[in-house]
C-alpha cells in the first residue's frame, strides 16, 4: 500500500453499499439540506458507469425526466447518499453504456437479468 | 515567515464536514533539521537553514559532510533558507508538520512540470488568430502581429512569444491546510500545487 493510499484510508470513511455496475437500475437516497430541515430526495435511474477507486470512486446515473435527459454523478463514499436500492440488474456488453444517450423509446430499454436462484440449481 | 520543505505525495479528495467533496493534495512535509542558523552580526541577515530527506553518504560531497558534520545532523538532500522564522531555532532542532494547524492558511512554492517547446496559446493564454472561415488557414494557433511597421521598425523587447514551458518556480498561495497527520508526517491542503508527485515543495506559514 503506497503513502497516497493509505492516507486515503484514514481520511475517508468508505460507505458499504450493494454492488451494482453499469446497466443496473438504482434508486439513490440522497439526504438534501434545506434551510435547517434536512429531506431525503429519491433519484431512480440507469447507471451509465462506475468511475475511479476508492476515495475518489464516483458513478453517473441517468433517467428521463419529462422526456428530458437527466444524469447525476455521486461520489458513493458521500456522506449525503443514505441509501442505495439495486431496483434491477441489466445485462449489457459494456462498462460504460454512453450510448444510451442516443437511444430513445423502445431502443433506450436494458435487458433484465434473469436471477437463477441457489436452490432451483 | 515559517516553513517546511516536504513533497508532493499525489492528488485526492475527500469529504468535509459539511459533506461537501473537496479536492485535495496530499505532501509529507518534513521531519526537517536545522543545520545552520544566520544571524546579522554573522551573515549579514537573519534566517534559519532546513535540510529535509536523508541522502546516503557515499552521495555526499566531502563540502557538504562537513557541513551537515558541523551542524551535528546525517547528510540531506535538500536545503533551504527561511527568512523570519517566528520562534527561534537552534542548530539540530527537529521542525515537523505540527508547525501547521487545520484551517490555517499556506503558501506552497514547488517546480512546475516542463512542458517543453510551447505555442503562445498554451505558454501566454494568447486566443490564436481568428476564425477558421473566409479564407483563413494555416494561423489558427499564430500569436498574430508582433508590433507596429514604420516606427520601431523592430520587435520591442519582452514580446512574449513561443518557447520553452514549465520548469519555472510556481507559489500558489493561501491553500488551506484540511488535515495534519503527524504520525505520517503528512499535511493535506485544499487544491493543487505545482509539481509532478515526488518533487520537493516549500510550505510556507
Amino acid at each position: 500500500m503506497n503513502l497516497l493510499e493509505l492516507i486515503e484510508s484514514q481520511v475517508v470513511t468508505k460507505s458499504s453499499h450493494p454492488s451494482f455496475k453499469a446497466g443496473d437500475t438504482v434508486t439513490i437516497h440522497y439526504k438534501i439540506k434545506e434551510g435547517d430541515k434536512e429531506r431525503v430526495q429519491l433519484f431512480t435511474g440507469v447507471v451509465l458507469q462506475r468511475r475511479g477507486h476508492d476515495a475518489v470512486h464516483s458513478f453517473t446515473v441517468r433517467k428521463m425526466s419529462n422526456g428530458v435527459g437527466v444524469e447525476r454523478i455521486f461520489p458513493i463514499h458521500s456522506p449525503f447518499i443514505e441509501k442505495i436500492e439495486v431496483k434491477k440488474r441489466g445485462v449489457v456488453r459494456r462498462a460504460r453504456i454512453f450510448y444510451l444517450r442516443n437511444l430513445t423509446g423502445k431502443k433506450a430499454r436494458i435487458a433484465e437479468k434473469i436471477q437463477v436462484s441457489e436452490s432451483a440449481s | 515567515m515559517s516553513g517546511l520543505i516536504g513533497k508532493k505525495i499525489g492528488m485526492t479528495s475527500l469529504f468535509s464536514a459539511e459533506g461537501k467533496y473537496v479536492p485535495c493534495t496530499v505532501i509529507q512535509a518534513g521531519p526537517c533539521v536545522v543545520t545552520q542558523v544566520k544571524t546579522k552580526e554573522t551573515d549579514g541577515y537573519d534566517a534559519v537553514q532546513l535540510a529535509y530527506d536523508e541522502r546516503k553518504e557515499k552521495n555526499t560531497s566531502a563540502a557538504m559532510k562537513g557541513h551537515f558534520k558541523k551542524a551535528g545532523v546525517a547528510p540531506m538532500k535538500k536545503l533551504v533558507e527561511f527568512k523570519g522564522f517566528e520562534d527561534a531555532k537552534n542548530t539540530g532542532d527537529q521542525v515537523t508538520v505540527e508547525l501547521f494547524q487545520e484551517g490555517d492558511l499556506v503558501d506552497v512554492s514547488g517546480i512546475s512540470k516542463g512542458k517543453g517547446f510551447q505555442g503562445v496559446m498554451k505558454r501566454h493564454g494568447f486566443g490564436g488568430v481568428g476564425g477558421t472561415t473566409h479564407g483563413q488557414h494555416d494561423r489558427l494557433r499564430a500569436p498574430g502581429s508582433l508590433g507596429n511597421s514604420s516606427f520601431a521598425s523592430r520587435v520591442m523587447k519582452g514580446m512574449r512569444m513561443a518557447g520553452r514551458t514549465g520548469g519555472d518556480k510556481v507559489k500558489t498561495q493561501n491553500l488551506k491546510v484540511l488535515k495534519v497527520i503527524p504520525e505520517q508526517n503528512v499535511i493535506i491542503v485544499k487544491g493543487s500545487v505545482a509539481g509532478s508527485k515526488g518533487s520537493y515543495l516549500l510550505i510556507e506559514k
